[in-house]
């Protein structure tokens, strides 16, 4: 099973890196773009077929490691 | 003193931390592996060294903040034992939920490898009782994501109950934003836990205080230490 895990820096902290890119962007001459915020996305295979616990054991690793919940945000995606 | 300095691959600065332990303690730190479970019987003071660990994979420090080792750190925090981190080790410290907030990407998204001035804000401490409250002390950095920051409601908390020990300054020792490098809330260098037995600091006491290479401003902070844990003992 895949799952996908998404995560993205929690609206007001400072991303000095987004700003990087939305500025290359601009400079790229691709009007348009607001703003810029930069995550992480993780692809993550599962071996239980089990829906619903694979979603658990994904919000479990989200929290233990794969985000810092000081300063980001995360979403789970189980793909099927 | 009987400290142990932990060693997680890509730490760089554990032999320079272990020759400043050495020099003002007279005597050989241990050098405890990340996948031990156990630190030397009757340690007294660990240190978390500078560095790279896992390549800043993931996140600064967040890698290492997990490894074997890290439980025995753990309890022997919650026992009241003295620990600092220092520049990743102040990363891995946060990451490892022994210190709150976090070390963001450097403001101007530079890695800042100078001499910086540090307020000591107070020298009651075990950390600072080497120093005066108020005293200037320049110390060097070398960091790429040193910008502290923490919600409101903890940054008040820090103030508040005076867990701030170190602040970017100018040489004379005034808060300045041109003196704070790396963008850090209130400039904040280096806080302790709320029993006041863990530090994190951005900065690297451990590379000054050797005359022959430069100031010795950094003497103080391992002196105090050594005197606090002799007096305890």
């Amino acid at each position: 099973m895949k799952a996908r895990v998404t995560v993205t820096l929690k609206s007001g902290i400072l991303d000095p890196q987004g700003k990087a890119i939305e500025g290359a962007l601009r400079s790229l001459g691709l009007a348009g773009v607001a703003s810029v915020r930069q995550g992480k996305v993780f692809d993550i295979e599962i071996e239980d077929g089990d829906r619903a616990k694979a979603e658990a054991l994904l919000k479990q690793a989200a929290d233990k490691l794969l985000a810092n919940t000081v300063i980001e945000n995360y979403r789970v995606d189980v793909l099927g | 003193m009987k400290a142990a300095v932990l060693v997680f691959p890509g730490i760089n600065r554990e032999r320079d931390m272990a020759r400043t332990l050495r020099l003002v303690s007279g005597r050989e730190p241990s050098m405890v592996w990340h996948a031990d479970r156990e630190l030397p019987v009757g340690t007294d003071l660990v240190v978390i060294p500078g560095g790279f660990s896992y390549g800043d994979y993931l996140r600064c420090g967040a890698i290492a903040a997990r490894s074997p080792i890290m439980e025995a750190v753990r309890a022997h925090a919650a026992k009241g034992g003295l620990l600092l981190g220092v520049c990743n080790g102040f990363q891995i410290l946060c990451e490892a939920g022994l210190l709150p907030g976090v070390l963001m990407r450097n403001e101007n998204l530079r890695f800042i490898c100078r001499d910086v001035y540090l307020r000591v804000e107070r020298s009651d401490t075990p950390f600072t009782r080497g120093y005066n409250a108020g005293q200037v002390v320049r110390v060097p950095v070398a960091h790429g994501e040193g910008n502290y920051i923490a919600d409101g409601e903890t940054i008040a908390k820090l103030e508040g109950e005076g867990r701030v020990l170190f602040r970017y300054s100018s040489p004379d020792g005034m808060i300045d934003p041109n003196w704070n490098h790396n963008g850090a809330i209130n400039a904040i260098a280096g806080i302790v836990n709320d029993q006041g037995n863990v530090l994190g600091m951005m900065p690297h006491p451990e590379n000054h205080v050797e005359a022959a290479i430069g100031p010795t401003d950094g003497r103080g902070l391992f002196a105090g230490l050594v005197e606090a844990l002799d007096r305890a003992a």
